[in-house]
């Protein structure tokens, strides 16, 4: 698998994702700088979590139109694997690759705590690894990721399967108590309509090394190192 | 800030004594311009100068072989093995957070940062020590809210774990938080960036942030005591933004990485001032400022305001002429400002020009020889007698709840939760999960373990016992992770050193530290001073805050201190049932009094030597040192931490439960092993005396006698403060 780590000014997270990448694949990704526009020969392109642009304007706002941003989604449109993680997940709903939005969390304090997710979809390339229903653990670390759509369209989400992960008990119950952050539904991670942009608040790439206390995250990054193999 | 004339009344009022501006009259050899003063009156500020504290500070060690730079630096600088340094430093930023907490916070930690990346180090851990008045005062939740936002805010942004640090709570701090950051940086061994400037005609380049009117004056302001009208000095405090400094990190290794730069300093405290009269001095020669050249955010500023700016997130460097064009492509990919702003001389003096205009011209070795040097008076620190015998007025298990319920013992989830504490990916220990931080080198089996330590209460009643065992506290429990300690930075937070009892106290703790860093060998290779910590004439507590740092050469040996069930619980250690200073007798007893537990260094070496020897054997699963609140909230703490019970056994014959399970005797640790036996023997080979003092297992704590108490219980007492004070 070629991965590319996309980079903007802020970007903070690069170094983890690359990690967790190289452990998955044995390849180290490329870092790709926000102004490149050329993503030719990667299977995946990877946007980090961080605070782009000092997150100045609105998390992920200005990120969304960088020049990267047009290859990323020209990329995508052409049926490529792009997952975003945190910030990236916030670019991603910001740029409209991904519906819905990340508001501030419900407690309005950043929280960075290990939560709980519930495997919604199994049967893609980001969580074939897991099984459905499978119930993994991950820090997270963000002060937007409340995650809000309309009801019409968490319904139509809801509908076509592009829930990919929620919050959830360690036992796997989808419960208030569960939701860390106050996110529409418990909805931790979401896909596109073909099921090959996914993005996600949580750092699974925190938790890929027993020395770490776990590799509960390393399934993600295995399953697309096997999925997108070159 | 318009141009005043030059007066004493004028000096005074920045700061400076009679004898102080008599001084500055002598080298100048004329009345200073206005912009000449407020040079001198930074320079010569507390903040800057140490004027007080120097005398003292010499008598800490600062040498061992694995040292490579001591104080004097930004940081201290120590080998870690495999080619590598560690760079780190603790530093207050008490007087700005007390103003404004949100501001003041997130730029101590801005500040730090800066101090150990311009030595070439990435920074890799964050850590804090954190003292508030008493939850009562209306003040403090405002406080401790903006503080803990502000440090989250800042290194958050920054994308630097914090990992750890400290959390207390007493009146003495009401108007005067204590806010002492701590940053940890790695760099190769033999790339370490300096400060000292070389080369005449070599360009000094500013790069970072523009300077505007924010913080002007803030060394001076951190050399004062507070009044009612503090709240006035807003606008001495700097404004951080961290976006600027994770560009920044990034602009600098990268240039770091070639070998364009000659010398590199933060404008931190008096800015640009104390940066090129640092550099300048320190290489022996001379500097030429055009300040039309500093990249500026506001209009019409005067060479006094840009020379006693604080804003935030700036640089000053010396380049080699043929290299410049690299930096200045480096930091416009970053999109920061970089500007020619001056050139190296071989006058010996600063000259700084301004819209055609020479704004100050000083000789810079009298400006540093001849700054004022003080042997303040002190007065000897007078010792309590030692407590009488005190009754258990509650209770075993009711004294348990109280203490670990109570705001200095109680879960810190609250504040941890909101700093990114696993960025990096390599946190092996995060906060609350061993008494040290460990954070492993990416690309390594080393880690660093990371602690701060202090008990100011044991400081107030007895400084010298006080700053001895902060230092032992460090050195113990960086011990207890299994780490061989190496080096600390020590934050000294005192009051107003002209009052002799103040002094009194700073000087004993300095004695108590130096035997410590000596009997350890554990020296101290950075620090920081910040007196004046008064309010209307009060002082804080004395507390010497301690940052220490370990290393492990395989990060899979160390140990938490979660218990885990069937494992027997074993106390290295002496119990005498020292209640003196204790939190039981302040908790539960009602009663701040009498001595605090002496500390036998020999005891701390031999007792910490042996737990390390035993963890690196792998025959400890978890330890944890005994501190406050004794051996019953230590065995409490195990137990929360990996939800298991434990059941313990009689305190020895012939002690008093209270004072066995909830005395604060020093050099202590408990250990969780699978063969309580074999250690013992381990231990009475050592010369280490132990006992065993239980077995974990069930979901109850139970005490001799078979009171018990359930984990959940507990668990709800230990976590309640902080979520109901703070109204979340």
């Amino acid at each position: 698998m070629k991965a590319g780590v996309v980079v903007f000014p802020g970007t903070n997270r690069e170094r983890d994702i690359a990690i967790a990448l190289q452990a998955a694949s044995g390849r180290r990704p490329r870092m790709v700088w926000h102004g490149e526009t050329e993503l030719a020969g990667l299977d995946l392109v990877v946007l980090p979590g961080g605070f782009s642009h000092g997150d100045y304007l609105r998390c992920g706002a200005m990120a969304a139109r960088s020049p990267v941003m047009g290859a990323i989604r020209d990329f995508a449109a052409a049926g490529g694997h792009v997952l975003g993680v945190c910030n990236g997940f916030q670019i991603l709903a910001e740029a409209g690759l991904l519906p819905g939005a990340l508001l501030r969390n419900a407690s309005l304090r950043f929280l960075s705590q290990d939560c709980h997710l519930r495997v919604e979809r199994a049967d893609t390339a980001f969580t074939r690894h897991y099984q459905p229903g499978q119930v993994f653990r991950a820090p997270m670390a963000h002060g937007d990721g409340n995650y809000f759509a309309d009801p019409a369209t968490l319904d139509r989400m809801e509908g076509e399967g592009l829930v990919a992960l929620r919050y959830a008990s360690p036992e796997g119950a989808v419960v208030p108590e569960a939701n860390p952050n106050g996110s529409a539904r418990s909805i931790a991670g979401i896909l596109s309509p073909n099921g090959r942009v996914m993005g996600l608040m949580p750092h699974p790439e925190d938790l890929v090394d027993p020395l770490m206390g776990g590799t509960d995250g390393l399934p993600l990054f295995a399953g697309m190192a096997e999925a997108l193999a070159a | 800030m318009t141009k005043r004339e030059v007066t004493p009344a004028l000096a005074r009022e920045f700061g400076l004594s009679a004898e102080e501006y008599g001084r500055v009259l002598a080298i100048m050899g004329r009345t200073p311009s206005f912009t000449e003063l407020g040079i001198f009156s930074v320079m010569w500020s507390e903040h800057c100068s140490y004027k007080s504290s120097r005398v003292w500070l010499k008598q800490l060690p600062t040498a061992a072989p694995w040292v490579i730079h001591g104080p004097g630096e930004n940081a201290g600088v120590v080998d870690i093995g495999d080619g590598l340094a560690a760079v780190f430093k603790m530093e207050s930023h008490n007087h700005p957070s007390f103003i404004e907490p949100y501001q003041g916070a997130a730029t101590g930690v801005g500040g730090i940062l800066r101090d150990v990346f311009t030595m070439g180090a990435r920074p890799v851990a964050n850590l804090n020590a954190l003292r508030f008045g008493h939850p009562d005062d209306p003040r403090t939740r405002r406080v401790v809210d903006g503080v803990v936002r502000g440090v989250g805010g800042y290194g958050n942004c920054v994308g630097v774990p914090t990992v750890g640090g400290e959390v207390n709570f007493h009146p003495a701090y009401s108007g005067n938080p204590l806010v002492n950051a701590m940053t940890v940086g790695i760099a190769p061994r033999d790339r370490i960036f300096l400060s000292a400037a070389a080369g005449v005609g070599n360009p000094v380049v500013y790069v970072g942030s523009k300077t505007g009117r924010d913080g002007i004056h803030g060394a001076t302001m951190a050399s004062a005591e507070f009044d009612a009208a503090t709240e006035e000095k807003r606008p001495t405090v700097q404004v951080g933004d961290p976006y600027t400094e994770k560009l920044l990190i990034e602009a600098c290794l990268e240039l770091m990485a070639t070998d364009a730069i000659v010398a590199i300093q933060d404008m931190g405290a008096a800015g640009l001032t104390s940066s090129s009269v640092e550099m300048a001095g320190k290489g022996s020669v001379g500097i030429e400022l055009d300040l039309d050249q500093v990249p500026q955010r506001e209009a019409e500023m005067t060479a006094y305001e840009m020379m006693l700016s604080e804003s935030q997130e700036r640089m000053l460097m010396v380049l080699r002429p043929d290299r410049q064009d690299v930096a200045r492509a480096i930091f416009e990919k970053w999109e920061l400002d970089f500007a020619v702003i001056g050139r190296l001389t071989d006058t010996g003096r600063i000259v700084v020009r301004h819209r055609g205009a020479v704004e100050a011209d000083i000789a810079l070795d009298p400006l540093a020889e001849q700054a004022p040097l003080y042997h303040r008076p002190t007065a000897d620190t007078s010792k309590l007698p030692l407590l009488g015998e005190v009754a258990d007025p509650a209770g075993l298990v009711p004294a348990l709840l109280t203490l670990i319920g109570c705001p200095d013992l109680c879960s810190r989830a609250w504040v941890w939760n909101q700093y990114d504490s696993t960025i990096g990916g390599q946190t092996v220990q995060r906060p609350g999960g061993a008494d040290a931080a460990v954070v492993r080198i990416e690309g390594s089996r080393r880690a660093l373990a990371l602690t701060t330590d202090c008990t100011p209460r044991y400081c107030a009643a007895d400084p010298e016992a006080g700053g001895m065992q902060a230092v032992a506290e460090a050195w113990r429990n960086l011990s207890a992770v299994g780490a061989r300690p190496l080096a600390i930075t020590d934050n000294m937070n005192f009051g107003n050193p002209e009052k002799p009892e103040i002094m009194g106290q700073f000087a004993a703790s300095i004695r108590g530290m130096a035997a410590a860093c000596r009997a350890l060998d554990f020296p101290v290779v950075s620090g920081n001073v910040s007196l004046y910590n008064e309010t209307d004439g009060r002082g804080i507590l004395p507390t010497p805050a301690i940052g220490g740092l370990g290393v492990l050469e395989d990060a899979g040996q160390c140990v938490g201190l979660a218990l885990r069930p069937g494992l027997d619980l074993v106390l290295v250690g002496t119990a005498s049932g020292w209640l003196g200073q204790s939190l039981w007798l302040r908790e539960v007893a009602g009663r701040e009094d009498g001595p605090p537990p002496p500390v036998d260094l020999a005891a701390e070496r031999r007792n910490g030597d042996l737990v390390r020897e035993l963890i690196l054997a792998g025959r400890v699963r978890a330890c944890h040192d005994v501190s406050d609140g004794g051996l019953l909230v230590t065995v409490a703490e195990m137990a929360l931490g990996g939800d298991v019970g434990a059941t313990l056994l009689d305190a020895p014959a012939g002690s008093v439960p209270h004072c066995f399970w909830f005395g604060e005797d020093q050099a202590r640790y408990v250990l969780a092993v699978a063969d309580a036996d074999a250690i013992l023997i381990a231990a009475e080979s050592a010369g280490v005396p132990a006992q065993r003092l239980g077995r974990a297992e069930g979901t109850h704590l139970t005490l001799p006698g078979g009171v018990s108490i359930s984990l959940a219980e507990l668990r709800a007492a230990h976590e309640r403060f902080f979520p109901a004070w703070m109204g979340s």
